[in-house]
C-alpha cells in the first residue's frame, strides 16, 4: 500500500514497538505479585527485548527516504481537523528507536541484578515498562498531539520511578519536583501547540501532522513561527533539563541508578533535543530562536560543568555532566547542526548509561554509598567496573577514537564553522572542564588508597554478570557507535548521510585543513583537563579531603545556590500566598459566605418556623382563614 | 314554598357549627363527625339550588359526595381505632410529633 504522492508505506509491525512494552507493564500491574519477583523482571526484559529485535528489524527494513506509518484509529475527527492514532518511523525515528529499546532493553537487563533484593522489584519493572512505551509513543509518533501523550507520559514515569523507595520522604520530594519543574515546561510546550494550530487553521490549514506541517508552515508569518518556537522551545528546556529549568535534574538521582541512566541516557531527556529534530523544518525558519537555543545551551553546557568540577556524590557529578552533553546537544540544534546533535544523542546515550550503571555498580558494592570522599582503590575489587567506566570516561572526556571525540568535535566544529566563535569558544572550555571532572571522579572512585571503612571493605565485591554484561556492551558502544559519524579527512560519515532524507544534505563550510586545526585545538584542551585532574586528584599522597575556602569553590560546591535562589524567588512567594489563601482565605471570605448564607436561612426559619406544630387543627383553622380571605377577596370583586 | 334563602342560612350555620367542631374538639371521634356535619350542610347546599334551579346536576354531585363521605367514614375510623390501640388517646393535640 504505497501513496504515490509522499513515499509514506503501511506497515502493521510498527504498533507492535510500543504494545508490547505496554503490555509487560499492564501483566506486570495486575500479575506481577503473583509471578514472583525474578518472573516479573524477566517479563519486563522479555517485553523490552521483543520491541528492540521489532525495531532492529524495522531499521533494516526501512528504506533510507522512506517513511513506515501504521494507523491505528482516527482519534480525533472534528470538521477537517483530524488527528490520527498512528506510528511512524523514518531515518530519525528509527535511530531514537534503537537508542530507547537497544540501551532501554540493556538497563532491564542490569535492573535485574541491581534490584534483585528490592521488595518492589515487580512495581520497579511496571514503571520501566510504561517508561519505555511512553518514551516510543513519543519518537513514533507522526503528530504534535501523540507526541505530547509520550511527552507527558514520560514526565508521569519519571515522577513514579525517582520516587520509587517513597518510603523516604526526600525521594517523594524530588520526583515532585521533577514533576512540576517539568510542568511548567509542558505548560510552554502545549501553549506553542495551541498557537501553531489556530494560526495555521486561520490559514485553513488544520492538522499537526509531522508531513502535513512540514509542507504548510512557510505560510505562516516569521513573528509567529517565532512565537511558536520559542514556546516549543520553553517545553524543550523542561524536558531536557535546560536553563532555567535543569534543577530537577540532579535531584532526579535520588531514584534507584538504573533510573538514572534511563531518564539521562536513553530517554527523557532526549525527548527535547528529538522534538527540535523532528520540528527542524519549524526551527530552521525562526533564526531568532534558534540563536535562543545556541545561546542557551552553550551557557548550560559550561554552567552545568562548572558545577560539576566540584560535587562530591558520584552520581550528581554524573547528572551534572548530563545537563553539560545535553547542553551541547542544544548548541548543535541551535546552530542548525540537527544531524550533530542527534549523533551526540547517540553517542551520549552509550557511555553516559554506561558511567550510571557503572556507578550503580560501584554504589551495588559499598551497600549504597554515593560520596566519592568514601571510595578509592576500587580498581583491584571490580575490574569489569572499572575497565568499562574507564572506557566511558574517555567517551564523555573526547579522546580521539572513542564516540565522545566524534560527536562532541563535529558539534565544536559545526558552531566553528557556522561562525559562532563564542559558542565555540564556550564548548571548547567546557570540554576541558568535561574532562577534568570526569577524571577526577575515575581518579577518586577507582584509585588511590581505599577510603571506605572496614565494613564496607569487608563486603566489596564485583557486580553478577547480570549487571556486567550491559556494561560491557555498552562500553563497546562508547568506543564504535561514534566510528559512524567520522569527519571527512578520516573515513567519512555514514550517519549524515542516514539522516540526509530528514535534515537535507549537510553543509560543509570551512576546509578540511581548518577542521583538523579545531580538532586537534579541542585535544589538546582536553589533554590539559586530564593532566589537571591527575596533578590534582591522580598522583600518590593527594589530598583529596579538603575542599577550598575560596569563593568561587564554595559557589560551584553549592551550585551557584539555584536552588535557594528557586527557592526564595518562587517558592517562599508561592507557599506564603499558598498560606493567606488557606488560612484567611478560604476560611472567613469561602467558608463565611457559604455558612452566612446557611445562617441567614436559618434565622428566617427560626422565625417561621414556629408556625408548624404538629396540631392537625391549627393547620385547618390556617385552611379556614385561607378560604376566607379568598371568599373575601372574590366578593369583593363583584 | 320555603324560600331558597332559608335553606342556605340553614346550611350556612351548619357548616360553621361543623368547622368550629373541627377546630375546638379534643377527640378525633367528634372532629370526624363535625366534618360530616360540614359534608352534609355542603349537600344541603347543593339540593336546595338543585331544586331552585330545576335542575339534576347538583343532585349528582350530592351523591359524589356522600359516597366520598361513607369512604372517608370508614378510612377515618379505622384510623382512629389504630391510633386509639397505639397512643389510648384520642386527643388531636397530643399528636403533635410531625414537626420540626
Amino acid at each position: 500500500m504505497v501513496s504515490s504522492e509522499t513515499g509514506i508505506v503501511g506497515y502493521d509491525l510498527l504498533r507492535w514497538i510500543p504494545l508490547i512494552p505496554l503490555l509487560g507493564s499492564v501483566i506486570n500491574i495486575f500479575f506481577g505479585p503473583a509471578l514472583g519477583r525474578k518472573n516479573a523482571g524477566a517479563l519486563g526484559c522479555a517485553a523490552v527485548g521483543a520491541s528492540c529485535a521489532i525495531a532492529f528489524y524495522v531499521f533494516f527494513q526501512l528504506p533510507a527516504a522512506g517513511i513506515f506509518r501504521d494507523v491505528i484509529y482516527t482519534w480525533i475527527d472534528s470538521g477537517s481537523f483530524i488527528v490520527n492514532l498512528s506510528f511512524q518511523a523514518d531515518a530519525l525515528t528509527a535511530v531514537m528507536l534503537l537508542i530507547v529499546t537497544g540501551i532501554g532493553f540493556l538497563i532491564h537487563v542490569y535492573s535485574l541484578g541491581y534490584m534483585g533484593h528490592d521488595e518492589g522489584e515487580a512495581r520497579f519493572f511496571v514503571y520501566l515498562n510504561l517508561f519505555i512505551f511512553f518514551m516510543l509513543v513519543l519518537v513514533m509518533a507522526d503528530n504534535l498531539l501523540l507526541l505530547f501523550v509520550g511527552w507527558e507520559g514520560v514526565g508521569l514515569c519519571s515522577y513514579l520511578l525517582i520516587g520509587f523507595w517513597y518510603e523516604d520522604v526526600n525521594n517523594t520530594i524530588a520526583g515532585n519536583k521533577a514533576f512540576i519543574v517539568n510542568r511548567i515546561g509542558d505548560l510552554g510546550f502545549i501553549l506553542g501547540i495551541f498557537l501553531l494550530v489556530t494560526e495555521l487553521g486561520r490559514q485553513g490549514i488544520w492538522t499537526l501532522d509531522f508531513a502535513e506541517l512540514q509542507k504548510h508552515v512557510q505560510i505562516l508569518s516569521p513573528a509567529t513561527i517565532g512565537l511558536i518556537t520559542l514556546l516549543l522551545f520553553v517545553g524543550a528546556t523542561g524536558k531536557s533539563a535546560q536553563i532555567p529549568l535543569f534543577v530537577w535534574l540532579p535531584d532526579a538521582m535520588a531514584g534507584p541508578t538504573p533510573v538514572s541512566a534511563l531518564i539521562h541516557a536513553a530517554t527523557m531527556v532526549t525527548a527535547g533535543v528529538y522534538m527540535t529534530a523532528r520540528l527542524h523544518f519549524l526551527f530552521s525558519l525562526a533564526p531568532a530562536t534558534m540563536s535562543l537555543i545556541a545561546w542557551t545551551g552553550a551557557a548550560t553546557a559550561v554552567f552545568a560543568a562548572t558545577i560539576a568540577l566540584t560535587q562530591n556524590d558520584i552520581k550528581k557529578v554524573l547528572a551534572y555532566s548530563t545537563v553539560s552533553q545535553l547542553g551541547y546537544m542544544f548548541l548543535a540544534v541551535g546552530v542548525g547542526a540537527f544531524s550533530a546533535a542527534i549523533f551526540h544523542v547517540f553517542t551520549h546515550a552509550f557511555f553516559k548509561a554506561c558511567l550510571f550503571l557503572g556507578a550503580g555498580s560501584v554504589i551495588h558494592a559499598l551497600a549504597g554509598e554515593q560520596n566519592m570522599r568514601k571510595m578509592g582503590g576500587l580498581k583491584a575489587h571490580m575490574p569489569k567496573t572499572y575497565w568499562t567506566y574507564v572506557i566511558a570516561t574517555l567517551a564523555i572526556a573526547g579522546i580521539p577514537l572513542t564516540a565522545g571525540f566524534f560527536s562532541k568535535d563535529l558539534i565544536l566544529w559545526q558552531a566553528f564553522s557556522h561562525g559562532a566563535y563564542v559558542l565555540w569558544g564556550v564548548g571548547l572550555v567546557t570540554a576541558a572542564m568535561t574532562a577534568f571532572y570526569m577524571f577526577r571522579q575515575l581518579f577518586l572512585v577507582f584509585h588511590g588508597e581505599c577510603r571506605a571503612d572496614a565494613h564496607a571493605q569487608a563486603h566489596l565485591h564485583e557486580s553478577p554478570a547480570v549487571m556486567t554484561w550491559p556494561l560491557i556492551l555498552l562500553a563497546i558502544g562508547s568506543v564504535f557507535t561514534g566510528w559512524l559519524g567520522a569527519p571527512e579527512y578520516l573515513w567519512g560519515s555514514r550517519w549524515d548521510h542516514w539522516l540526509e532524507a530528514i535534515f537535507g544534505r549537510a553543509e560543509h563550510h570551512g576546509s578540511m585543513a581548518a577542521e583538523i586545526t579545531v580538532t586537534l585545538l579541542t585535544i589538546a584542551v582536553v589533554a590539559v583537563g586530564i593532566y589537571w585532574a591527575y596533578a590534582k586528584y591522580g598522583t600518590a599522597g593527594a589530598r583529596i579531603d579538603e575542599g577550598s575556602e575560596n569563593l568561587i569553590y564554595r559557589l560551584s560546591l553549592n551550585k551557584y545556590y539555584i536552588d535557594e535562589l528557586y527557592d526564595f524567588v518562587f517558592v517562599r512567594p508561592f507557599t506564603v500566598c499558598s498560606r493567606v489563601l488557606a488560612q484567611w482565605i478560604d476560611p472567613w471570605v469561602i467558608d463565611g459566605t457559604v455558612n452566612g448564607i446557611a445562617a441567614i436561612a436559618r434565622g428566617m426559619s427560626w422565625v417561621t418556623r414556629g408556625l408548624q406544630t404538629g396540631n392537625v387543627q391549627h393547620y385547618a383553622a390556617g385552611f379556614l382563614v385561607g378560604a376566607l380571605a379568598l371568599l373575601a377577596y372574590y366578593i369583593g370583586q363583584f | 314554598m320555603v324560600p331558597l334563602n332559608y335553606y342556605l342560612i340553614l346550611s350556612a350555620i351548619v357548616f360553621a357549627i361543623g368547622v368550629i367542631g373541627v377546630l375546638t374538639r379534643r377527640n378525633l371521634i367528634v372532629v370526624l363527625m363535625s366534618i360530616e356535619l360540614m359534608l352534609n350542610a355542603v349537600n344541603l347546599t347543593f339540593i336546595a339550588f338543585s331544586r331552585f334551579l330545576g335542575s339534576m346536576e347538583g343532585q349528582v354531585a350530592v351523591f359524589f359526595v356522600m359516597a366520598v363521605a361513607a369512604a372517608e367514614a370508614v378510612i377515618g375510623l379505622a384510623i382512629i381505632i389504630s391510633v386509639y390501640r397505639h397512643r389510648q388517646s384520642l386527643d388531636p393535640q397530643e399528636m403533635q410529633l410531625l414537626k420540626w
